[in-house]
């Protein structure tokens, strides 16, 4: 055997501990996580204000408000929930508004078919559950294209884009679908207690979407993909399985999402979620994921998709033009990813290269 | 020096790329308990012989033996299966992940929530994570943080403990020192005496001779694709293994 060796005795000494974090340095961190809260908090002081100020009345406490901003998140927040996995993997998914789109023809068809043969609250189901199959269908394609192919997932979805546009004007005819189905108006503009179904619906959604990104393998080993994918496939994680499923995942959220709309509007159109993709993409940076990937939570991109909502709806509540909040929303997008960036570079969280 | 039998012996081991002779007939073995070397220039076969060695490629002739038993690995998994762990370089750990997710990283252990609902058993990870770096005389603090807040070799001590969890016999360590600054290396060397310890066998691929006499048993050297020798470090010096890697 060989002797201790001088490195082996200085070693004694040297028990250097991984606490770089501080006080200060992890109130930054907490603040920069949180920050989608904080702008929606914000945001609803400065409406508030404005509101009271301008016309005496009140902006947070008028229940009529919220239940709109709410109803005003639904959509944007499902297409984001899907975009939340897909960013935090490293990739983007730009065909989720038209995913959207493809699944309220879907919804609105299968409704009116099904309403023909079978009890009107049996066809809405289906109707509903069509819209999300059918969505998945772009969803495996997405996947198999990224996946086995190699393609880059912004060129792969940018496909995509155009395809589900094209089959959802086509299934539409080029314009839009009624429905006819009392239970899907229901569902799209009733109310329990209070609360409008399309929120309840979305709410339940997305807490299982939370469980699923933030307590299961599959949402674990999302969170490594996107820190690195060598280091994922090593640890044995079927790289390409994942991919696949996680696109069909993403997929189906927009699928939802078109089957609220065409329950909302009691119609399906194929532009319904046309606006709302970069909308999604706005709701998961504000809400604190990476556009590099390895980061973001649900609740965070929640918090995005209200802040988008908010001055959305509260620039119209205070009677300023709509362009404005194009330029509001984008102002918000940069300081967010200016505060990521900000923390970064003082919590003293090491970088790679 | 150590008698025991070898924990893995490779006997006459070739690997051809088509005409390339990547590695010629090579043998060497790897006792409990034992440090072995492998020196040579850039291309004088080690990278090779250890992917042989850990199943990315299959040897073109030639024989892999664990605990005496001849084995063929198809695949890096298998030969992490059989006990074989390699510590690349480039540290394949996933940052933005807490020591225990990565340790447990592709097997990640559930816990049932309200008697039903499967969920992440992150005190398991946690608890096993802290008992494992307590063994490499690591002990950290802040078990939940990513391990992007921790420094080079502290990382290093991650990939590691990982290998060390899963029981890992033979861990085959690439540059582990490479990126590293001094202190930092001191703590690699540190953790290497550790699995010698423990009784594993280590196969240390370094550039860095000082690296190699500070925790070596023996020093293979490679050269061309062949053994140009091997000497135990208690009877060479670094003159000698110099001449060895560079020939004449």
């Amino acid at each position: 055997m060989t002797s201790t060796s001088p490195a082996q005795q200085a070693e004694k000494h040297v028990a250097p501990q991984a606490d770089h974090g501080d006080a200060a340095k992890s109130w930054i961190r907490r603040i920069a996580e949180g920050r989608a809260w904080l702008f929606l908090a914000g945001l609803m002081i400065c409406f508030e204000v404005w509101s009271r100020v301008a016309f005496g009345a009140t902006f947070v406490l008028n229940p009529f408000n919220l239940q709109s901003i709410a109803i005003f998140a639904v959509a944007p927040l499902l297409l984001a929930t899907g975009q939340t996995f897909v960013i935090i993997s490293g990739g983007i998914d730009l065909s989720l508004g038209f995913i959207m789109g493809l699944a309220a023809v879907i919804a609105a068809h299968a409704t009116n078919l099904a309403g023909a043969a079978i009890p009107l609250p049996l066809a809405m189901l289906a109707g509903m559950l069509a819209a999300v199959i059918v969505a998945g269908v772009p969803g495996v394609i997405n996947g198999l294209l990224i996946s086995r192919l190699r393609i880059p997932p912004f060129i792969g979805t940018l496909g995509m884009f155009g395809v589900a546009r094209g089959a959802a004007f086509l299934l539409a005819g080029g314009t839009t679908v009624p429905v006819q189905n009392s239970w899907l108006a229901v569902v799209g503009n009733g109310r329990l207690f209070g609360v409008p179904y399309l929120v309840v619906i979305t709410a339940v959604f997305v807490i299982v979407m939370h469980y699923i990104l933030s307590q299961t393998r599959f949402g674990q080993h999302n969170y490594a993909i996107g820190a690195n994918v060598q280091a994922a496939r090593r640890a044995g994680i079927d790289i390409r399985d994942h991919i696949l499923r996680l696109y069909v995942l993403s997929a189906m959220c927009a699928g939802l999402g078109g089957a609220l709309y065409a329950a909302r509007f009691t119609a399906g159109a194929a532009q319904a979620g046309e606006p709302l993709l970069l909308d999604s993409v706005a709701a998961v940076v504000i809400g604190g994921a990476s556009l590099f990937g390895g980061s973001g939570t649900i609740f965070g991109t929640v918090a995005g998709a209200l802040v988008i909502a908010v001055i959305q709806y509260g620039l119209v509540f205070v009677n300023v033009e709509p362009f404005w909040q194009f330029i509001a929303v984008g102002v918000v997008i940069i300081i967010s990813v200016l505060i990521d960036q900000a923390q970064r570079r003082f919590s003293g969280a090491r970088q790679d290269e | 020096m150590n008698n025991s039998a070898p924990l893995l012996e490779v006997r006459n081991l070739s690997k051809h790329f088509g005409a390339v002779r990547a590695l010629s007939d090579f043998s060497m073995v790897v006792r409990p308990g034992e440090v072995v070397a492998l020196a040579g220039d850039n291309g004088a076969g080690k990278t090779t012989l250890i992917k042989a060695i850990s199943g990315v490629y299959q040897p073109t002739a030639g024989e892999i033996l664990l605990r005496g038993q001849p084995v063929t690995f198809a695949t890096p998994h298998d030969a992490r299966d059989k006990g074989i762990e390699t510590i690349y370089q480039d540290l394949a750990l996933a940052d933005n992940l807490s020591i225990g997710a990565n340790i447990f990283l592709g097997r990640e252990p559930m816990r049932k929530a309200f008697g039903f609902l499967p969920v992440l058993d992150r005190k398991a990870m946690a608890t096993a994570a802290k008992e494992t770096m307590s063994r490499l005389d690591f002990h950290v603090s802040r078990l939940e943080a990513p391990v992007s807040n921790f420094s080079g070799g502290q990382r290093q001590a991650v990939a590691i403990g990982r290998a060390v969890y899963w029981d890992a016999q033979i861990l085959i360590m690439d540059e582990p020192t490479a990126a590293l600054g001094v202190p930092e290396q001191r703590k690699v060397i540190s953790l290497i005496h550790q699995l010698k310890a423990q009784g594993r066998g280590v196969i240390f691929i370094s550039h860095n001779l000082q690296d190699i006499f500070a925790v070596s048993d023996r020093i293979v050297v490679l050269r061309r694709g062949v053994q140009a020798g091997e000497r135990k470090i208690s009877e060479t010096n670094h003159d000698e293994v110099v001449k060895l890697m560079v020939g004449g």
